[in-house]
């Protein structure tokens, strides 16, 4: 690998530039019109304009992507997060262009793109699944009577959907029906698929999740991380390792996790996805992420691992080169997503000139942005800034020291949601590890806010 | 009898509730107060903008994929 090009934008690829830059491996951006002026198109070795501001015509345009690599002679694409980082077709097309794909084989992201098939390998691999449905939802049958067998509340979830979307509770059998017919024309709308499953709803779920690297031959998890600080389904606060989840269950989730790997032949960088459910102190299989995470960096300061450079190398056909037994956890780690968004006012978007931006540091401090100060933030995109990567020997002086650097951080020009992040760091919930994935929204009084 | 109808966010105005589907509504259709005729977006939120009058659809004063401004006038009823 001699020339990458990062198929992305803002943090994410200054994030992908500097692992790149750091092995010698030449950088080529992909910009918008409104990303002219970016950090990451002046950081990387050289920039090409790939159409107008708006995403599905630049960004998304998988044509203008593949002009560019031609163009500038690049061997390698690395999508990121979002955008074109799970679409199976431009996967493909980046391998029938004799490219190296950074990610897994294009089957793979089909195969745990669909959520009922990713159900179904995760069971045979031995992972523990929710109970529900295996396959999808066809109305002509009884459907009442698989929902009683569930028991309730339980979701009806959309076989294509994910991150949080297309999903639909259900309280009693007489919503049965109605809601399944609806969420299958949702399902149609959003995701062009109408096939839908049951699962069963936990109350006060925890969002956990497997950090997985493999090179087709050997596979290793990185631990695990908690994602259950979040705002209407979208991840804000995230942690490695889960606090609070008993020895053997994190055992068990991290070696099942390996095994979906193993199973799926998964080449690169993955994360499984389970429900963690305190009450009854089980854990659940959610789904498998085939790309670079957010949260990725709590699981690099843990472990010591440049997670961007593995996918890089793997990518370039080097083997994994360590097992199981060599990776090492040390401390404890915090993520802060910081979004230019303004939390008093219904967390509006907030774009415009960035006036200032202290980003703190310090011991066990790192700052993933994509912006400097004088810059203009898009209303075109995502309102994540960057986030704010905290560390310590344990979790307790992780938080202080999050505390801490959250105090020292100054953005103005821009709201953000940096003042609820020094609200959240001192939640007594969150200081005793208590929260979950619908905490914010039932102490949004508390707290002052329309969450 | 006129009205307006203005932005309630800044951002991006769309006509039409996915790029191939039909718009929300055309010059000369008659709506009903509270009928959405457009969407805004800023940074991946959408906001629906409806009239608050029932009426004709007198002219659509941004475009489809147009910038809109924090007060600036979408659409004329009369």
């Amino acid at each position: 690998m001699k020339k990458l090009l990062v198929a992305n934008r803002g943090e994410i690829a200054v994030r992908v530039i500097r692992a790149a830059r750091e092995m010698g491996i030449a950088t080529v951006a992909v910009v918008s019109e409104a990303d002219r002026n970016s950090n990451f198109g002046r950081l990387a070795d050289e920039s090409v304009e790939i159409g107008p501001a708006a995403a599905s015509l630049s960004y998304l345009n998988q044509d203008a992507v593949m002009a560019a690599a031609a163009q500038t002679g690049a061997d390698a694409v690395h999508p990121g997060y979002g955008f074109l980082s799970e679409n199976a077709e431009f996967a493909q097309k980046v391998i029938d262009a004799n490219l190296i794909w950074v990610g897994p084989m294009p089957e793979t992201i089909i195969l745990m793109g669909d959520k009922s098939r990713a159900r179904q390998a995760a069971i045979e691999a031995g992972v523990p699944v929710l109970a529900g449905t295996n396959g999808w939802l066809d109305t002509a049958e009884d459907i009442e009577a698989i929902a009683d067998d569930i028991g309730y509340p339980l979701v009806v979830k959309a076989a294509a959907g994910g991150g949080g979307r297309g999903i639909r509770r259900i309280n009693k059998r007489e919503h049965v029906r109605r809601t399944v017919e609806v969420a299958q024309s949702e399902a149609l709308a959003a995701f062009n698929s109408s096939e839908v499953y049951f699962e069963r709803f936990v109350t006060r779920a925890r969002h956990v999740e497997v950090q997985v690297l493999g090179d087709g031959e050997t596979w290793v998890h990185l631990g695990d991380r908690d994602c259950s600080m979040q705002r209407r389904q979208q991840k804000i606060i995230e942690e490695a390792p889960a606090p609070g989840i008993p020895d053997e269950l994190r055992q068990r989730m991290r070696e099942t996790a390996v095994e979906l790997a193993r199973q799926s032949k998964y080449s690169g960088a993955g994360t499984v996805e389970f429900l963690y459910d305190p009450d009854r102190q089980e854990i659940a299989f959610i789904e498998m992420n085939t790309r670079l995470q957010v949260e990725h960096p709590i699981s690099e300061v843990i472990t010591g691992i440049d997670l961007v450079r593995e996918q890089l190398r793997i990518a370039a056909g080097e083997k994994l080169g360590y097992s199981q037994r060599d990776v090492h956890f040390e401390g404890h780690a915090f993520e802060f997503r910081i979004n230019a968004e303004d939390p008093s006012n219904n967390f509006m978007p907030s774009p415009g000139l960035i006036e200032t931006l202290d980003l703190s540091g310090g011991p066990g401090v790192r700052s993933d942005f994509g912006f400097s100060v004088g810059q203009t933030v898009m209303p075109f995109y995502d309102s994540m800034l960057g986030k704010l990567i905290v560390w310590d020997s344990n979790r307790e002086r992780a938080l202080s020291r999050a505390g801490r650097a959250l105090n020292e951080v100054q953005i103005t020009g821009i709201k953000t949601t940096v003042p609820l992040m020094r609200e959240l760091v001192a939640l007594k919930e969150f200081a005793e590890a208590q929260h979950h994935t619908t905490l914010l929204e039932s102490i949004s009084e508390k707290l002052g806010m329309t969450l | 009898m006129s009205a307006e109808i203005i932005a309630p966010i800044p951002g991006i105005f769309y006509r039409r509730p996915a790029p191939d589907k039909s718009p929300f509504a055309e010059v000369g259709d008659e709506v009903e107060a509270g009928q959405t005729i457009g969407v805004i977006e800023i940074m991946k939120q959408f906001t629906e903008v409806r009239s608050d009058v029932a009426g004709v659809i007198a002219s659509f004063d941004i475009e489809d994929n147009g910038m809109v401004g924090p007060g600036d006038i979408v659409a004329r009823i009369s």
